[in-house]
C-alpha cells in the first residue's frame, strides 16, 4: 500500500504514468532490415561507456608537461589502470565503427527524407565532432605516435590558402606541437566537445522519439496491413539491452586480450617510427589525399584534394535536400549509386592505406 | 513463440512455467551480480590505489634526517614520517624531540613557536606542550605522537616509539 502511495506520490508530481504511456505505445517496424536499428543503440552505449572511462582516466591524468608520465602511471603503476585505459582506448575506436554503420544503415534505409531531415544533419555533426574527439584524444598520452599523428593532422589546415597556418597556430598552440597543443587538445576533449555533443545527442535522441524509427522504401510501399511491429516496451528495449551486452562483451575481451599499448615518450628531435600510420578511421581521406597527390603534385593538388573533399561531404550532408521523393525514382537510385560509391571509395583506399604502410 | 503473439494473447501461466520464469530470475540476477563485482572490482582497486600506495609507506618505523645534528637551537625541521608530517624540534637548552605534526583535533599541520616555546595549532587554537606533545588547551583531545630521536655525526634518526 505504501509502494502505492509513494508511486501515486512522486506520480503526481513527475507526470511517471504519461511516460510509462507513452512508452507502451511507441513501436518499432519488424522486416528483414530490423538488424541495423540496433546501431543507433550501440552507439550510444559505447558514448556511455567513454563518458564512464573518461572521468575514470581523468582520476590520474594531467595534461601539459606531466602528460606522457601521467599516462605511464596509468598504465603501469595504478592497479587496472591499463584495463581502463585500454577499454576507453577500444570503445573509441568501436565508437566510430558503429556510428559510420550507423549511418550508412540510414543512407541506404532512405531514412534522411522527410520528415526526418534533422536526425541526419544532427547525425552528421555528432559524427563530425566524434571525430574531433578521436583525434584530440590520440595526441593526449603524448607518446611518439600520437606526437606524429597531431603534427601530420595538423598539416591539413595548413593547406587551406590565407589563413591556414594561423587557424593551425591556433590549434597547436604555437608552431610546434608541444605541451601547450595537449593543455588545449585536453581542453577542448574533456569540457568543449562534450558540452556541444551532449545537447547535440538529446536532439538527434528526442528526434528519434518524435518520428520513430524509418521504414526502408521496400517496407513504405506495402500496405499498412502487411507491416509488422514490436511495442518498444519492453520488445524492442530488451534486444536493444541485449545488444549492449554483446557490445560489453566484445569490448571487454578486446580491452583485457589486446591491452593499448603506449609508445615511447615523445620527442621532436627522434625520427618518426617506420610504419607509422593513421588510425583507421582517418586511413581513407588521408590515401585519397596522396592518391590525389599523385596525379595533381604540388599546392594545386593540396586544395584540390580539400576542395573535392568539402564538394563530396557536403553533397553527402545534404542528401536529404535533393534525395526527396517518396517512392523510388531516378534521384532515389542516384543517391542510393552515391552511398555505393562511398562504401567502395572508403574501403578501397583504407585496404590501399594498409597495404602500401612501409 | 514470436514476439508479436506474446503481447497480444494473454495466457494463464501454468505451475510450471512459473518455475521457468523463477529459475531465469534466478539465473539473470546472478549473472548481473557476477557482472557488477567484474566491473566493480577493477574500479574498485584502480581507485584505491593511491590509498594502497599510501598504506605501504605508513608501514615506515624509522626516518633519517641527513645533516639535521646541524639544526640550530630554537629552530624546528618539518619532515614527512611516512606520509604523515611531522616536526624535529631542537630547543634552546639542547635537547631535541621528535613529534607528529598532526593535530589530534582535525587533522591541521601544527606549528611551533620558540618564543613561547609552545606548539600551536592555528586551525582552531590548540595548544601542546612542545617536550611532550601534551595537548595543554584548545580542543586537542589527545597528545602529539612522540618519537624517539638519536643523533650523531651524520645526522638525525628519527623512530616510532
Amino acid at each position: 500500500m505504501t509502494e502505492k502511495t509513494a508511486y501515486t506520490w512522486i506520480d503526481e508530481r513527475l507526470g511517471l504514468s504519461e511516460l510509462a504511456a507513452f512508452a507502451r505505445h511507441k513501436t518499432v517496424p519488424v522486416h528483414s532490415q530490423s538488424f541495423w536499428y540496433y546501431w543507433g543503440g550501440i552507439s550510444l552505449f559505447l558514448f556511455l561507456v567513454q563518458c564512464f572511462t573518461g572521468v575514470l582516466l581523468l582520476v590520474y591524468y594531467r595534461p601539459g608537461a606531466e602528460a606522457y608520465e601521467s599516462v605511464r602511471q596509468i598504465t603501469f603503476v595504478m592497479h587496472f589502470g591499463w584495463l581502463i585505459r585500454s577499454a576507453h582506448a577500444w570503445a573509441a575506436n568501436l565508437f566510430i565503427f558503429a556510428i559510420l554503420v550507423h549511418m550508412f544503415s540510414a543512407f541506404f534505409m532512405k531514412a534522411y527524407r522527410k520528415p526526418r531531415e534533422f536526425g541526419w544533419l544532427s547525425g552528421m555533426v555528432l559524427l563530425g565532432i566524434a571525430s574531433v574527439f578521436g583525434f584530440s584524444g590520440y595526441l593526449l598520452p603524448m607518446d611518439e605516435l600520437s606526437y606524429f599523428a597531431t603534427k601530420v593532422g595538423l598539416q591539413i589546415p595548413m593547406a587551406i590558402p590565407y589563413v591556414g597556418e594561423a587557424i593551425a597556430n591556433m590549434l597547436r598552440g604555437g608552431p610546434e606541437v608541444s605541451e601547450f597543443t595537449v593543455q588545449r587538445f585536453f581542453a577542448l576533449h574533456v569540457v568543449v566537445l562534450p558540452a556541444i555533443f551532449l545537447p547535440l545527442l538529446a536532439f538527434h535522441l528526442w528526434l528519434v522519439q518524435r518520428h520513430g524509427n524509418a521504414s526502408p522504401p521496400s517496407e513504405e510501399v506495402k500496405p499498412g496491413a502487411e507491416r509488422k511491429s514490436i511495442p518498444f516496451m519492453p520488445n524492442f528495449i530488451r534486444k536493444d539491452l541485449a545488444m549492449w551486452l554483446i557490445s560489453l562483451n566484445i569490448l571487454a575481451l578486446l580491452a583485457s586480450v589486446f591491452p593499448w599499448a603506449l609508445g615511447r615518450q615523445a620527442d621532436a628531435l627522434v625520427p618518426a617510427p617506420a610504419g607509422i600510420h593513421p588510425e583507421w578511421y582517418f586511413m581513407s581521406p588521408f590515401e585519397m589525399l596522396k592518391l590525389l597527390g599523385n596525379v595533381l603534385p604540388g599546392e594545386f593538388g593540396e586544395i584540390a584534394g580539400l576542395l573535392l573533399f568539402t564538394v563530396g561531404i557536403g553533397l553527402w550532408v545534404l542528401i536529404p535536400f535533393y534525395d526527396i521523393g517518396k517512392t523510388s525514382g531516378q534521384r532515389a537510385r542516384a543517391a542510393h549509386y552515391f552511398g555505393l560509391l562511398a562504401v567502395f571509395a572508403l574501403l578501397a583506399t583504407t585496404v590501399i592505406g594498409y597495404w602500401t604502410i612501409r | 513463440m514470436s514476439e508479436e503473439m506474446s503481447v497480444a494473447t494473454f495466457v494463464p501461466e501454468e505451475p510450471g512455467e512459473q518455475n521457468t520464469r523463477r529459475a531465469f530470475l534466478v539465473a539473470a540476477g546472478a549473472a548481473g551480480l557476477l557482472y557488477t563485482a567484474a566491473l566493480g572490482y577493477p574500479i574498485y582497486r584502480y581507485l584505491a590505489s593511491p590509498s594502497e600506495m599510501a598504506l605501504s609507506a605508513t608501514a615506515v618505523t624509522e626516518v633519517t634526517l641527513k645533516d639535521a645534528h646541524k639544526l640550530p637551537r630554537g629552530a624546528v625541521l618539518m619532515f614527512r614520517f611516512g606520509t604523515a608530517p611531522a616536526m624535529l624540534i631542537h630547543h634552546e637548552d639542547g635537547r631535541w624531540v621528535g613529534l607528529s605534526a598532526v593535530c589530534t583535533h582535525l587533522g591541521c599541520t601544527v606549528q611551533y613557536e620558540s618564543q613561547a616555546d609552545r606548539i600551536h595549532c592555528a586551525c582552531h587554537g590548540g595548544v601542546y606542550n612542545a617536550y611532550t606533545g601534551a595537548n595543554v588547551s584548545g580542543p586537542p583531545p589527545k597528545p602529539l605522537k612522540l618519537f624517539k630521536v638519536a643523533v650523531n655525526e651524520t645526522g638525525v634518526e628519527v623512530s616510532r616509539t
